[in-house]
C-alpha cells in the first residue's frame, strides 16, 4: 500500500479525475480494491477503452513510479527482470588484472569475484525496477501476446514481490507494486495467474462520460464538437463492423477535427476525417453508406 | 443471517450457475466485502464481480444470479438444451454404403478388417464398428509443423550467443576459450478446429469431435476447439479431459445449439471477432469442419472465409460430402469460400480423417 491511499472508491475516482483519467463506479471500485487488497487487477476489455491510460493514471494520481512491461512472444527472464552487464564485467576483470600486474600484488580472487556480481553490474529489467522503485504502478501490458513460461515466472514475481539472483541474493520490494495486467484474450491466460488478481471486464463509457473524457482530454475543441464525435462514435459502434472504435479512436477523431478548424461535425469533414476512426476499408464503406444516419444530431 | 453466510450463500447460487467461483475467489470475495463496506446493493455487487468473475461470459452469469439471490428470486441453472448423442444420431447401416469401395469383396480377403473399417463411411457404421473407429480416432494425433520463434537454445552451431560465451569468460577468469552459439527455437503453430454441428453434419459430428478431443490431447496449449451452428461455443476447456466419452459429454453440454440449424457466416463472424481476429487465428492453422450448407447468403459466407483466410497462416476446409463419388463444390457456401481455402479434404472416413492428419503436419 502506498503511503496516500484513498479511503474510498469515490476518492480514487476523484484523484484519477484530478490527472485527466474519467473512471466509472467498476472500475474505480477495482482499482481502490487492488490498492487495499494488494492484488495485482486484471484488465480485459476491447482494445481502446483505456485500459493501459487507467494504470499510468493511477500511477500519476499517486505519486508512484510508472514502470511498463509490453509483453511479446519470446519474452524471457534477461528482457523482463535482469541481466548481467557482462561486457562491463569483462572491463573490470580487465582493470582489475592490469592493476595488479603494475603493483605486483596477487589479487584475492574472493574479493574479486565478489566484486563481478555487485549490483552495479546489475541491468533491471521492468519487472526488477519495479520492485526496487517503491511505490510503484507497474503495468504488464498485453500479458497474452508472452509465452506460458513467461506467465509462470511472472507468477513467482508477483506472489513473493521479491525476486532471488543466484550470485546476489534476494531482492524484496519495500512495498509490493500495484500490478495491472491487461490482456485482449487472444488466448487463455493460466488460471493460477488470473486465481491471484481481481478481474474487470472494462466497457466503452457512457455518452455522457465520453463528452466528459473528450473535453477533458482536449481541452481546446468545443462542447458542441465533443457531442457530436460523441455521438457519432457510438452509432459507429453499434453497426457491426471489424473493429469497433474505443475511447482512443474517438480521441483521435476529436483532435483530427480539431486540427481542421472544425466546431461541429458535418458530412464532408466526417468522411475526409473517418480514417482517424476506422481502420479497416470494410468498416470504412460500412459506415460511409450510414453515414447520414451517424452524424444526424441527436 | 450475518454478511459472511449471506455471501458464501451467494457465491454457492454462483457456483450452481456455471461461473467457477473457487474457495479462494471466496475468501477474496469476503476480504473485498468487508473492505469496501457493505453499506447498499452496489458495493456487494461489485465486491463479488471484481473477485469471483474471471471472465466476460462470467458476467451475464453473474448479474442474473445476483439479480435473482438478493431480488429474492428462486435461482435455476441455466438449461442445457442439449447433450451428446452418443450414438442414436449415427445411422445404422450393416453393410451399407460403400465409398467407392463397392469391390471391397474381393480386397476384403487380403485387407485386414482394420484397413477395410479405414475406408469406411463414419456415418454409416453399425454400433460395433463404431466402436473400434472411436477407439482408433483417439490414436491419431494431429500436430501442425513447427516454425521459428524468437526465443533461443544453445547449439552446436549457428550464430555467437554474447551472454553465454562472455558467461564462460568470466568463469575462466576472462580468457574466451570457445564461442557459445545459438539458434532459434521451433514451436508448433496454433491448430484451431472449428467444426459444424448442425443437423446436416450430424452423423460426423461425433467423430469430428473425436478428432478434435485427439488434437486437444496432443498439444493443450497450442489448440483451439470452437463449434459453429446457430451460435459459436469455444470447447477447448470441455475437450481437455483425458477420457474421451467424459469429454464429448462435457463438450456436448456446453454446446447449446447441437444439432440446430446452420448459420455458417454468422457463427464464423462471431468467431473472428471474439477469437480470431484478436489473435487466435493470427499464424494458426485453421481447419474448418463443415458441409458448407448456408441458409443465408452465400456471398457474406464468403466474405468472412476470405477474413479468415487472411488471418491464418494456412486454411483447410473439411467437407464430408468431398469424399462421395460425383460431389462437386458447387452448393452456394461452399462455391463462395472455394477461392480461399489452401487445402479441401474429405475427412468422412477414419481414412480421410488420417490424411486431414498428414495435411494438418505438412502446414
Amino acid at each position: 500500500m502506498t503511503p496516500n491511499t484513498p479511503g474510498s472508491p469515490q476518492e480514487l475516482a476523484d484523484a484519477l479525475a484530478g490527472v485527466g483519467y474519467l473512471a466509472d463506479e467498476g472500475l474505480a471500485t477495482a482499482g481502490y480494491l487492488a490498492l487495499r487488497l494488494g492484488r495485482p487487477l486484471f484488465l480485459e476489455g476491447e482494445a481502446g477503452v483505456g485500459k493501459t491510460a487507467f494504470a499510468r493514471a493511477l500511477a500519476d494520481a499517486s505519486g508512484a513510479h510508472f514502470v511498463r512491461l509490453q509483453c511479446y512472444e519470446g519474452l524471457d527472464a534477461a528482457q523482463a527482470l535482469y541481466d548481467w552487464d557482462f561486457p562491463r564485467q569483462i572491463l573490470h576483470l580487465r582493470t582489475v588484472e592490469a592493476a595488479a600486474l603494475a603493483t605486483g600484488d596477487r589479487p584475492d580472487s574472493a574479493a574479486l569475484e565478489a566484486s563481478l556480481y555487485d549490483r552495479r553490474f546489475l541491468i533491471a529489467r521492468p519487472l526488477l525496477q519495479a520492485l526496487e522503485r517503491s511505490p510503484c504502478v507497474l503495468l504488464v501490458d498485453e500479458i497474452d501476446r508472452a509465452d506460458d513460461e513467461f506467465e509462470a515466472f511472472l507468477l513467482e514475481v508477483l506472489s513473493e514481490s521479491a525476486i532471488t539472483i543466484p550470485e546476489l541474493g534476494r531482492i524484496a520490494a519495500q512495498h509490493p507494486p500495484l500490478t495491472v495486467l491487461t490482456s485482449n484474450r487472444t488466448r487463455e491466460v493460466h488460471d493460477a495467474l488470473k486465481r491471484r488478481c481481481l478481474y474487470h471486464w472494462v466497457e466503452h463509457p457512457s455518452f455522457e462520460r465520453e463528452v466528459e473524457i473528450l473535453r477533458t482530454r482536449l481541452p481546446e475543441i468545443t462542447e458542441r464538437l465533443a457531442a457530436d464525435v460523441a455521438r457519432a462514435t457510438r452509432r459507429i459502434r453499434e453497426l457491426d463492423l471489424i473493429k469497433t472504435p474505443g475511447v482512443a479512436e474517438s480521441l483521435d477523431w476529436a483532435s483530427a477535427l480539431a486540427a481542421l478548424g472544425a466546431q461541429t461535425l458535418d458530412p464532408d469533414l466526417a468522411a475526409a476525417t473517418l480514417g482517424a476512426v476506422l481502420k479497416y476499408r470494410e468498416d470504412a464503406e460500412r459506415t460511409l453508406a450510414k453515414l447520414d444516419s451517424v452524424i444526424a444530431a441527436a | 443471517m450475518d454478511t459472511t453466510e449471506m455471501l458464501t450463500g451467494f457465491a454457492r447460487t454462483l457456483r450452481h450457475a456455471g461461473v467457477d467461483a473457487t474457495p479462494d475467489r471466496v475468501q477474496a470475495m469476503l476480504a473485498a466485502a468487508d473492505v469496501l463496506g457493505l453499506t447498499e446493493q452496489e458495493k456487494a455487487y461489485w465486491a463479488g464481480r471484481l473477485t469471483l468473475c474471471a471472465q466476460p461470459d462470467d458476467l451475464p452469469v453473474y448479474d442474473a444470479a445476483f439479480a435473482a439471490y438478493f431480488g429474492g428470486e428462486v435461482p435455476r441453472r441455466p438449461r442445457v438444451t442439449a447433450v451428446v448423442a452418443t450414438g442414436a444420431t449415427v445411422a445404422v447401416h450393416a453393410d451399407g454404403g460403400g465409398t467407392g469401395h463397392g469391390q471391397d469383396t474381393t480386397v476384403g480377403l487380403v485387407a485386414s478388417p482394420v484397413e477395410v473399417l479405414r475406408q469406411r463411411d463414419v456415418s454409416l457404421l453399425s454400433a460395433l464398428e463404431r466402436d473400434e473407429v472411436r477407439r482408433l480416432l483417439a490414436l491419431l494425433a494431429p500436430g501442425t509443423a513447427a516454425r521459428t520463434t524468437r526465443r533461443f537454445r544453445p547449439a552446436r552451431s549457428g550464430a555467437v550467443d554474447p551472454p553465454r560465451t562472455v558467461r564462460q569468460m568470466l568463469r575462466q577468469g576472462g580468457e574466451a576459450s570457445r564461442l557459445a552459439r545459438r539458434r532459434r527455437r521451433d514451436k508448433p503453430r496454433r491448430l484451431v478446429l472449428l467444426l459444424d454441428v448442425s443437423g446436416s453434419m450430424a452423423p460426423y459430428a461425433d467423430a469430428l469431435l473425436r478428432f478434435g478431443h485427439a488434437a486437444v490431447r496432443r498439444r493443450p496449449t497450442l489448440t483451439e476447439v470452437f463449434t459453429l451452428g446457430t451460435r459459436m461455443t469455444r470447447v477447448t476447456r470441455a475437450l481437455r479431459h483425458r477420457d474421451p466419452d467424459a469429454a464429448l459429454t462435457a463438450a456436448g453440454e456446453a454446446i447449446p445449439d447441437w444439432h440446430g440449424g446452420t448459420r455458417l457466416a454468422e457463427s464464423l463472424k462471431a468467431f473472428l471477432d471474439r477469437w480470431g481476429q484478436r489473435g487466435t487465428a493470427r499464424g494458426a492453422v485453421v481447419v474448418l469442419c463443415s458441409d458448407g450448407w448456408e441458409r443465408g447468403d452465400p456471398a457474406a459466407l464468403g466474405a468472412q472465409v476470405a477474413r479468415l483466410s487472411r488471418l491464418a497462416y494456412k486454411l483447410v476446409w473439411v467437407n464430408p460430402h468431398r469424399g462421395k463419388p460425383g460431389y462437386a463444390p458447387l452448393v452456394g457456401g461452399m462455391a463462395a469460400a472455394l477461392p480461399y481455402l489452401d487445402e479441401f479434404v474429405a475427412g468422412h472416413s477414419l481414412a480421410a480423417l488420417e490424411q486431414l492428419v498428414e495435411v494438418i503436419s505438412r502446414a
